[in-house]
């Protein structure tokens, strides 16, 4: 909410330039776990050596800038460990005295590295979706970036709906991840008043991602796999695993869009975003990595620069009076998305648009016009606190 | 620009001379549309370059001034025959700049590389390049050219460049990305738009140092507050009245300067972004992006009059002294 006319103090002119009010030295570090991956189904997918952490060094980078017209002074650590390494690498972090730490991971081990942390720590998650870490298993520690399966759902669910196309075929994998984000577009369905007419399963049965000439067998097996279905206006995948989802536009039974895990896909940033003054983020990013920025990147970014401007702000570097900062009314920062990003202090997400990119551009940007809420329109998006049963917060 | 009042006086004595005319610039059009300040028909478009945004006037009115963004390069035109006469250096992706008083130099917001360039008008050169924060983009001049004011969008701060020596004197922080500078001709006032914060920061140039006394809010009923952005600002020569384009909300805010309060919004065209008045500013020019317009608004009656087509995504405007 704006603040009319807000009078400030006097102790405004403390921010000009030979007179900081503090001199803040800020460390943070970025935390990333590398897991044993299959290759991806394309190549345009290979994950880059400098995930995540290219993403934190334009934010340090950012950061620098402003604090040099401050007196503040901003330093990261970037550490990747191998699954079995984590907990120990995690927990010499928080030894060493890192006190703000970025981490990449999936959610069972963003959330037993949270409770490894303790109080003290502010955690900023930049990849796990899980709806669980923002519901029951929230903690106080811990800050969401990246949003939940349940926000990309709701966004994906919101355009289907603005387009009047409400009736789903879902098909979904079988690993447990694709089966929670099938259970987020069970709900986002329900939410916005779509019918799921359908769910068919696609079994994951391991096997090579390259064979040559595998277009031929995609070609035969998806036509029949999707063959039959009860009438809908599109095919929502629920992919988390990345195994299927890609090969079906083109091969469905019956012509529909897809949306979801391929198609038109919900995320948080991607490399053709221009709009909103993203083309600057795009060119500092290029020229810093040689490369194109990926989700985790800017999620990364976001993280560290919701801290810049906490510690600009707020002009401290303590972690409880930063945290604290994040989530009163008073914090919000531009992200590239036209609206200020804020954070739900019921539960530590962080409130944003999701882009639907089909793959070369922007198609929309949920929340979609005529979709209300009481508080904020991004609180369309996602677990609303009525039905969060966090309480880590004070809720 | 800023016209000194007693140049508004004696146009309204003046007898009918030329009439004044509008450029437009239109960002995805790639051109700047010419208007008649008077009966506001369109007298012409023509090919700008890539991308122009920021539009301004030599004082004497001859030439026409264009960032030319996706040409990292400022085009400079004749008000008469619309000929690009020469380009000067801007350093890359200029978007806002910002023309001495006396006509040189420039000085130019180079939106990707966190600096503002200044450069000569008459050698075609380079004279500084001044380190800023990320995001460089709204530029003002003093009245008394003092101070060059630059806002840098992800830093969200208003940076005040000494033109004496191009040093960076003092910086304040602003809401999230601020946008546009304008000061008061009397030089009491300095207003930084914040597109993404929602407010209008007031700075108060009267002291030692710059300081923030107050930020301006605004609320209209029916549109989320998420959509009232700020960006472009006039402050009419008198001292009396602000301007505030405000983007997606399709108003423009009219700010009693004496109160600091908002007494009005305008309805004009979509995401409307930057304004120009006429000399006389009798009239005020604002660019409407979404709806490929102007609107025309009666800067007393403090109405929208009419809304004329221009190119594609109009961005700037600046009209032509008499």
């Amino acid at each position: 909410m704006r603040n009319f006319a807000i009078m400030l103090a006097l102790g405004m002119c403390a921010l000009l330039v030979g007179a900081p009010a503090v001199a803040v030295e800020m460390r943070s570090a970025v935390f990333r776990i590398d897991y044993p991956r299959l290759a991806p189904i394309s190549r345009f997918d290979v994950v880059p050596e400098d995930l995540g952490f290219a993403g934190a060094v334009l934010a340090t980078e950012d950061n620098m800038t402003t604090g040099s017209f401050l007196g503040h002074s901003y330093e990261i650590e970037t550490v990747s460990v191998p699954p079995e390494g984590a907990d120990a690498a995690f927990k010499a972090l928080v030894e060493a005295g890192h006190e703000v730490i970025v981490v990449l991971a999936r959610d069972e081990d963003l959330l037993r590295l949270s409770d490894i942390a303790g109080e003290g720590v502010l955690i900023l998650n930049a990849t796990a979706q899980g709806v669980a870490l923002r519901d029951a298993e929230c903690r106080a520690n811990t800050l969401h970036i990246a949003p939940s399966d349940a926000m990309k759902a709701d966004a994906v669910a919101q355009f289907a709906v603005w387009k009047k196309w409400p009736e789903w075929l879902m098909i979904h994998g079988s690993n447990p991840a694709d089966l929670a984000l099938a259970e987020a577009y069970r709900r986002a369905a329900a939410k916005f008043g779509a019918q799921i007419v359908e769910e068919r399963e696609f079994e994951d049965t391991g096997g090579a991602r390259r064979t040559d000439s595998g277009h031929v067998l995609v070609q035969r097996q998806i036509p029949v796999a999707t063959q039959g279905a009860e009438d809908h206006d599109i095919v929502v995948a629920a992919d988390a695993s990345d195994y299927f989802a890609p090969y079906l536009p083109f091969h469905l039974w019956t012509p529909a869009p897809v949306m979801g895990s391929s198609g038109l896909r919900p995320v948080t940033f991607h490399a053709s975003q221009e709009a909103w003054g993203a083309t600057q983020f795009q060119t500092r990013f290029e020229e810093l990595a040689g490369r194109y920025v990926r989700e985790e990147d800017y999620n990364t970014w976001l993280a560290l620069r919701v801290i810049g401007e906490a510690v600009t702000r707020a002009s401290t570097g303590e972690v409880a009076a930063l945290r604290e900062y994040l989530l009163s009314d008073e914090f919000e920062v531009a992200a590239f998305k036209g609206v200020p990003v804020t954070f739900r202090p019921w539960n530590g997400q962080l409130r944003q648009p999701i882009l639907l990119f089909d793959g070369r551009i922007t198609a929309s940007v949920s929340p979609q016009d005529g979709f209300l809420h009481q508080v904020s329109p991004l609180d369309t998006l996602g677990l609303d606190e009525p039905e969060s049963a966090c309480t880590a917060f004070g809720g | 620009m800023k016209r000194l009042a007693l140049a508004a006086l004696l146009a309204t004595t003046a007898l009918p001379a030329l009439a004044e005319k509008v450029f437009v610039s239109n960002e995805r059009g790639n051109t700047v549309t010419v208007l008649d300040a008077a009966s506001w028909e369109v007298l012409d478009e023509f090919a700008a370059g890539n991308r122009p945004r920021g539009i301004t006037l030599s004082p004497d009115g001859k030439l026409l001034y264009v960032c030319a963004s996706d040409d990292d390069l400022v085009r400079v035109f004749d008000t008469e025959t619309y000929q690009e006469l020469y380009t000067l250096p801007s350093g890359p992706d200029p978007e806002l700049f910002v023309l001495h008083p006396s006509g040189n130099p420039l000085y130019i917001a180079n939106e990707d590389d966190n600096l503002v360039t200044v450069v000569d008008t008459e050698s075609h050169t380079v004279l500084a390049e001044v380190p800023v924060g990320v995001e460089p983009e709204g530029m003002g001049i003093s009245a008394d050219s003092r101070w060059v004011v630059n806002t840098s969008e992800t830093t969200n701060m208003a940076h005040f460049i000494d033109t004496e020596d191009y040093e960076i004197k003092h910086n304040i922080l602003v809401d999230q990305r601020p946008r546009y500078a304008e000061f008061t001709a009397d030089g009491k006032w300095l207003f930084v738009t914040s597109e993404i914060g929602g407010t209008v920061s007031v700075i108060d140039m009267t002291g030692e140092a710059p300081t923030l006394t107050q930020k301006i809010g605004f609320e209209v009923s029916g549109v989320l507050p998420e959509w009232l952005q700020p960006v472009g600002a006039k402050a009419t020569s008198d001292g009396n009245w602000l301007f505030v384009a405000l983007g997606p909300a399709n108003r423009v805010a009219v700010i009693n300067i004496q109160t600091m309060e908002v007494e009005k919004y305008i309805l004009v065209g979509q995401r409307v972004w930057q304004l120009a008045f006429t000399p006389d500013e009798k009239f005020l020019v604002t660019t409407n992006g979404n709806s490929n317009d102007v609107t025309i608004i009666d800067v007393e009656a403090q109405e929208a009059i009419r809304s004329v087509q221009v190119g594609q995504q109009p961005w700037g405007a600046v009209v032509t002294p008499e």
